[in-house]
C-alpha cells in the first residue's frame, strides 16, 4: 500500500554536526523519517584506524549521543531514522543502537545494518585503475587502511521492508539516505530513471541538512540570514509525482528561499547533466525551483538517465605523515619579520638535513588563503610552516624549528602552536556492480 | 565605481578531490548573460592566479541563472594530502566576488 507523499527531514549534514535542530525537527515536525548524514570522505578510514584498536569501536562517535537523545522522542511518533553512522562497523553500531532500545524500554525495536561496502578484500585481490589520478589500486600496496563502495538505495529498501524503525549504513551514496524511503513508500520503481533523478536532487538538497536553510550562506549586508544561531534543519513533502516541497519549522532561524536553494542544488556538482550515483545518473539541468510561501520552496524537473554498471569505491591509505607550526607577528614590520621567519626555518632544516618531501609555508593575513596577490598591510600575520614527511618523529622537528623561533629567530614572534599527524590520504577507484551485494542484519530490542 | 561579481551575483564552493567547484549563481534572471560574458575560465583563471588550476570548465545552467565552475588540479592534490591551510578551497568562491564585471 503506497502513500501520496511522505515527510522526510535531514538530522545531520556532517558527523559532527548540530543535534539540537534534529530533535526540534523530530518534536514538532510531524516527520515520517528523518536521516543523519555523517559520513565524510575520510571518514571511514580513520573509523577504520579507530576499530583496529577495539573490535566493538569504528562507527560515528557521536552515534550514541544521537540516538539516546533521538530515539525517545521518534520511537514513540513511528519515526523511522535511516543514517550511515555504522561508518566502518555498521553491525556494532546496530548493536549500540538495540542496547540504548533496551534500556529505553522500547521492546520490540527494530535496528536493520545494511553492509557489503566494505571490499577491502576485493580491492586488495585484484587491482583495479585509480579514477583520480594515474597509476592502480595495487601501486598503494600495504598502505591500504580501507575500501568501501558506495551502495545506492537496495540495502534500505529491503531492511525497511522487513520493518527497521532505525537502519545503520556504512558508505552509501549520500542521496540514498533520502532516496531508499521515497522508492520504499511511494512504490517508485528502480528503473524509473527521472523519478530516481528528482529523488535523488531531493536528496542532495537535504544531505547538508543546515546548508539548505541559510548554513554557509550569509554575507552581512548582502546576503542576510536572520537569527542564524537557531538555524534550523530543513524537510521536504515529497509526493508520488516526484513534486517536492522543502520547508523548514516556524520560528527555526535562517532562511529558506530560491537563493539558498540553488546554492544547495549546484554544491559539489560537476557536471548538472551527469551526477552520478550507485541508482541513477541525475540531470538538475531542467530542475524547476519555486518559492511557494515563506520558507517553502517547491522542487520539481529533476531527471535521470540509467545507473552505470560500476560503483564507485572510496580507498583510505596511509600517506606519510605531517608537522606544522605556526607563530604570530604584529606591529610595523610585521609582514617582513613573519617572511624572514619563513627564510630561517627553511635554511635550519635544509642544514640540519631533515627529510621533508613537500615543505609549504604562508602568511596568514597576507596568502595562506588567498589566490589573487592582492597583497596590503595587514596588522598581523601568522607564519604557518607545514611539511609532508616519512614518520613522526621527522614531522615533529617541523614544529620544533617554528618554536625556536621564540630565542632564536626575528624580534616580536608569539602564540607557537605545534602539531602533527598521520596522513589518511583518499583515492578512488570502480569495481563492476555485480561484484558488490547489500546484506541486511537486524537486531530486535 | 566599476562593478564586481558581487553585485549581481552569489557563489557557493564545494570540492571532490583534486577538483574545487564554484557556483555562481545570478541575483537577478536578467543578469545571467552578465555571468556568461565575465565568468569565463580564462578570466576565473586570471583572478585567482594563486591556484594554477590545470583545467577550468564552465557549465551553463540558464534555467537557474548560473554557472558551475570546476577546477581541475586546483587543490594541491585534495584536501586528504593537500599542506594548505584551506585543503578544500572552501573560501575560493567569496575571492572571486571581487572579479570585475565585463559590461557589453
Amino acid at each position: 500500500m503506497t502513500r501520496p507523499s511522505i515527510r522526510i527531514g535531514a538530522g545531520a549534514g556532517f558527523s559532527g554536526d548540530r543535534i539540537e535542530p534534529a530533535l526540534d525537527l523530530i518534536e514538532h515536525g510531524q516527520l515520517d523519517y528523518l536521516a543523519f548524514e555523517c559520513l565524510a570522505e575520510r571518514t571511514i578510514g580513520l573509523a577504520q584506524a579507530a576499530r583496529a584498536l577495539d573490535p566493538q569501536a569504528g562507527f560515528d562517535p557521536l552515534l550514541e549521543t544521537r540516538m539516546r537523545r533521538a530515539l525517545p522522542l521518534a520511537a514513540p511518533r513511528g519515526l523511522r531514522i535511516i543514517t550511515n553512522m555504522g561508518a566502518a562497523n555498521t553491525l556494532a553500531a546496530a548493536r549500540k543502537v538495540t542496547q540504548i532500545a533496551r534500556e529505553l524500554g522500547l521492546s520490540g525495536y527494530c535496528t536493520a545494518a545494511v553492509t557489503g561496502d566494505d571490499v577491502l578484500d576485493l580491492v586488495l585481490a585484484g587491482d583495479y585503475p585509480l579514477i583520480d589520478r594515474e597509476g592502480t589500486s595495487r601501486d598503494l600496496g600495504e598502505s591500504i587502511v580501507s575500501a568501501n563502495a558506495y551502495l545506492g538505495v537496495a540495502g534500505i529498501v529491503q531492511a525497511l521492508e522487513q520493518g527497521a524503525d532505525t537502519v545503520i549504513t556504512g558508505r552509501v551514496c549520500d542521496p540514498a539516505l533520502f532516496l531508499a524511503p521515497l522508492i520504499h513508500e511511494l512504490g517508485w520503481a528502480m528503473d524509473d530513471w527521472d523519478l530516481l533523478g528528482q529523488g535523488t536532487v531531493v536528496g542532495h538538497l537535504l544531505e547538508c541538512a543546515g546548508q539548505v536553510c541559510g548554513g554557509y550562506f550569509a554575507d552581512p549586508g548582502v546576503k542576510d540570514v536572520p537569527d542564524l544561531a537557531r538555524l534550523g534543519f530543513p524537510y521536504a513533502d515529497v509526493a508520488r509525482d516526484g513534486r517536492a516541497v522543502l520547508g523548514k519549522l516556524e520560528g527555526s532561524g535562517g532562511r529558506l528561499d530560491s537563493m539558498t536553494v540553488k546554492e544547495q542544488l549546484l554544491y559539489e556538482i560537476l557536471d548538472p547533466a551527469a551526477y552520478w550515483q550507485a541508482d541513477v545518473c541525475a540531470d538538475f539541468r531542467q530542475v524547476r525551483i519555486v518559492q511557494e510561501a515563506p520558507d517553502r520552496v517547491s522542487i520539481a524537473g529533476g531527471k535521470g538517465q540509467p545507473a552505470p554498471d560500476t560503483l564507485k569505491v572510496s580507498i583510505a591509505y596511509h600517506d606519510g605523515h605531517m608537522g606544522e607550526g605556526q607563530i604570530s607577528y604584529a606591529g610595523p614590520g610585521a609582514v617582513a619579520r613573519g617572511r624572514l621567519a619563513i627564510e630561517i626555518v627553511r635554511e635550519r632544516l635544509r642544514l640540519i638535513g631533515a627529510r621533508v618531501e613537500d615543505l609549504r609555508c604562508d602568511l596568514i593575513g597576507m596568502d595562506a588563503v588567498d589566490q589573487r596577490g592582492m597583497g596590503g598591510d595587514p596588522a598581523e600575520v601568522r607564519v604557518r610552516i607545514a611539511g609532508r614527511v616519512k614518520d613522526e618523529a621527522s614531522a615533529r622537528v617541523i614544529g620544533a624549528e617554528v618554536e625556536a623561533l621564540y630565542t632564536n629567530g626575528p624580534m616580536g614572534g608569539g602564540g607557537v602552536t605545534r602539531s602533527t599527524r598521520r596522513v589518511l590520504a583518499v583515492a578512488s577507484c570502480l569495481l563492476p556492480r555485480a561484484m558488490v551485494q547489500p546484506r541486511v542484519t537486524m537486531e530486535v530490542a | 565605481m566599476s562593478r564586481i561579481l558581487r553585485d549581481v551575483a552569489h557563489v557557493r564552493t564545494g570540492d571532490k578531490g583534486d577538483i574545487s567547484q564554484i557556483a555562481v549563481i545570478a541575483l537577478r534572471e536578467e543578469d545571467y548573460p552578465l555571468l556568461l560574458s565575465s565568468v569565463t575560465p580564462e578570466r576565473v583563471g586570471g583572478h585567482l592566479a594563486g591556484l594554477n588550476a590545470r583545467l577550468i570548465r564552465r557549465y551553463e545552467l540558464p534555467m537557474l541563472g548560473a554557472v558551475n565552475l570546476v577546477l581541475e588540479g586546483a587543490l594541491r592534490g585534495g584536501v586528504t594530502r593537500s599542506l594548505a591551510l584551506d585543503a578544500h578551497g572552501k573560501t575560493l568562491g567569496a575571492q572571486l566576488l571581487d572579479l570585475p564585471l565585463i559590461v557589453e
